[in-house]
């Protein structure tokens, strides 16, 4: 058997049977749904349509809608676009990454943190598509033989790099959470009961079988996906900062950028993932499986994410003076006293400071502490990417075409519509898909199981006899 | 009869993996093993050989990043070459910098999504396939041996036998 030091703390609480785990994470499938659900459903479409309305509106009008001027022609769309492709990033980080360092914490929280990853992608994709006013010729950003003599797509382009990075990033998480969810389709399959029920699962679950041979190709398939995944999680992230720093405003033009922004990425989405998580375990009672521990080792992320952002943040400041150039040093000042200040201090209070607070072992370890950071994490986070879109564009080299951005109640409402999609898109996945991998979960019950976890091999021989003449 | 299936139904991994040890070491063959998840060490014990989709992987991937390189070599240098910003695209070498993210990109697209089709394919598991294990419970936490009379020298009657010496819930026959 394999064993696991005895100062690890167990990642499964009690003392549940494999068809235990099941049936408590299989619970919200098999029955109806509560009426917490129904409510925030309700509310969640209530958002939903009206974000579908919202931008239905934007593309009859036009994006002059926006509360864009000549000055500030990027701002709300971008910040939104930037900051759920940042929450997009922790969950393929958890699934991968964590993966290839063998941590076994990963198994109770990867599938919701993928399923949050795809979701957030959606949203992401949808404001540069919805941002060029044209949607219907959104295919021109695809390299494809056209009408105009064949004038291709330029792949020098940060935002056609984009293109390609987001939608890679997107089909490959999807292909990586389908493979993942097959077994568990297969369980849902075989143990339903009603025929609707049973025909949409089998279709789902693609005949799965569950023998050595599928299970050793499951596992191969696992870690290469996870090793593809690693490097290119790194990647998007990256390129997505190289739309701003490949350019030349003052403020964008940073070679820190791809660094700084994968690391926000990483913090806003874990941050992400505990809001969900911590409404997700204590709605469906799977404190025993999503534990205290679990929650106290991504808020140790957050701490050291959080601080790679602190640090980029006090390079970037001091780089702008120690440069010399005066437009980069003004871009800076004016972040810091201009009349966005206001961002800048929420910005430096969400993200820099309060992550340090979870260096108390109490307060990383209290849940509504936890829930309330994990919000403030993400309105930090926001607050970032309006920081770098808008201030840096605001006031730019002609004193005379300074200006402010208001947003319009279509820019609110598109983005409150988004929040209620993907609210939406996770609440149908909260009821019909099974919300945590609990086959994978199965296979570290007996090496970090809070029953198996520090027995001896004699007791362990004793509870799992395997030759009927050892039985007394 | 010699062609007799028996399933030997266990409830407990650890105990089918020291059982299929046992087995194996009286000359039985195990034709396959059902589980809920995979079950560490039971390869070698079986006889299952190291799978090769992670080498149908790389071989994806290389071609990805080949049809894209050559690709961006066809737009861009050959087909229509564009000047952005007094920096015109003469060669595929001098432009290969920033023909970098999207060579990777594709090349991880290929990978994944090969292997991905691959996997399916060699498992036989597509939408509107039937699953084919032999009980549902396998799925679930009942942990299966399928066992053939025919791949070894003993009788049906042997192997139930010594199946029979370990803790074994149920043994089977079709």
């Amino acid at each position: 058997m394999h064993k696991e030091a005895a100062i690890r703390e167990p990642l499964i609480l009690g003392s549940p049977t494999y068809s235990d785990i099941s049936d408590q994470v299989l619970h919200s499938i098999e029955h109806e749904p509560t009426k917490l659900w129904k409510v925030l459903m309700t509310i969640a479409t209530i958002a939903a349509l009206w974000g579908v309305g919202c931008i239905l509106y934007l593309l009859g009008v036009g994006v002059g809608t926006w509360g864009l001027n000549n000055t500030v022609g990027w701002a709300w769309d971008i910040t939104n676009f930037v900051w759920w492709v940042g929450i997009g990033h922790a969950g393929t980080l958890i699934s991968a990454v964590l993966l290839l360092f063998r941590q076994k914490w990963r198994m109770a929280i990867n599938r919701p943190a993928e399923a949050m990853t795809i979701f957030a992608v959606f949203m992401a994709g949808m404001f540069p598509m919805i941002h060029m006013g044209r949607i219907w010729m959104a295919y021109w950003v695809l390299p494809i033989p056209n009408q105009f003599g064949s004038l291709w797509v330029n792949f020098n382009s940060p935002l056609l790099w984009d293109v390609f990075a987001i939608s890679t990033y997107l089909s490959v998480s999807l292909v990586f959470w389908y493979i993942g969810l097959i077994p568990d389709f297969g369980t849902i399959r075989d143990r339903a009961t009603r025929p609707v029920q049973k025909l949409m699962y089998s279709l789902l679950s693609f005949g799965w079988t569950g023998n050595a041979k599928a299970w050793q190709r499951f596992e191969e398939v696992s870690l290469v996906l996870a090793g593809l995944c690693t490097p290119l999680v790194f990647s998007v992230h990256s390129i997505v900062s190289m739309d701003f720093a490949t350019s030349v405003i003052p403020g964008w033009h940073t070679t820190i950028f791809p660094p700084y922004f994968v690391a926000g990425a990483v913090f806003s989405g874990f941050a992400m993932v505990q809001t969900l998580m911590l409404i997700v375990r204590k709605a469906m009672r799977l404190e025993h499986l999503v534990t205290i521990k679990h929650i106290e080792y991504m808020n140790l992320v957050i701490i050291v994410t959080g601080s790679i952002v602190g640090v980029a943040y006090l390079t970037e400041l001091f780089i702008s003076a120690y440069s010399g150039v005066e437009y980069e040093s003004y871009a800076f000042l004016n972040r810091l006293s201009g009349p966005y200040w206001w961002s800048y201090a929420i910005m430096m209070t969400c993200n820099v400071i309060s992550p340090h607070l979870f260096w108390s072992k109490k307060l990383r370890t209290n849940l509504a502490f936890t829930f309330v950071m994990s919000i403030v994490v993400n309105i930090g986070m926001w607050f970032e990417r309006f920081v770098i879109i808008v201030t840096s564009v605001h006031r730019d080299y002609l004193p005379s075409s300074w200006s402010m951005f208001y947003p319009t109640w279509v820019d609110i409402g598109v983005f409150i519509g988004t929040l209620g999609i993907f609210s939406v898109f996770y609440l149908l996945f909260l009821k019909y898909f099974p919300v945590l991998a609990f086959n994978e979960v199965k296979s570290i019950l007996k090496s970090s199981g809070e029953q198996y976890k520090n027995m001896t091999d004699e007791e362990f021989k004793k509870l799992h006899p395997v030759f009927k003449k050892d039985i007394k | 009869m010699s062609d007799k299936t028996i399933y030997a139904i266990y409830d407990d991994d650890y105990v089918l993996l020291e059982s299929a040890k046992h087995l194996v070491s009286k000359g039985i063959h195990i034709r396959d093993v059902f589980s809920p998840f995979p079950i560490h060490g039971i390869d070698p014990v079986i006889g299952l050989e190291r799978t090769r989709i992670a080498i149908t992987a790389f071989i994806y991937g290389m071609i990805g990043l080949s049809l894209a390189l050559s690709g961006m070599y066809f737009f861009m240098i050959y087909d229509w070459p564009l000047n952005i910003g007094g920096k015109p695209n003469f060669s595929l070498l001098t432009n290969i910098p920033s023909f970098v993210p999207v060579t990777f990109e594709f090349g991880v697209l290929c990978a994944a999504h090969g292997m991905a089709i691959t996997f399916m394919l060699r498992n036989w598991t597509l939408p509107g396939f039937k699953g084919r294990n032999p009980y549902p419970r396998t799925t679930d936490d009942r942990f299966v041996m399928e066992i053939h009379a025919s791949d070894s020298e003993l009788s049906a009657d042997e192997i139930k036998a010594f199946i029979d010496e370990t803790c074994v819930l149920e043994i089977d026959e079709k």
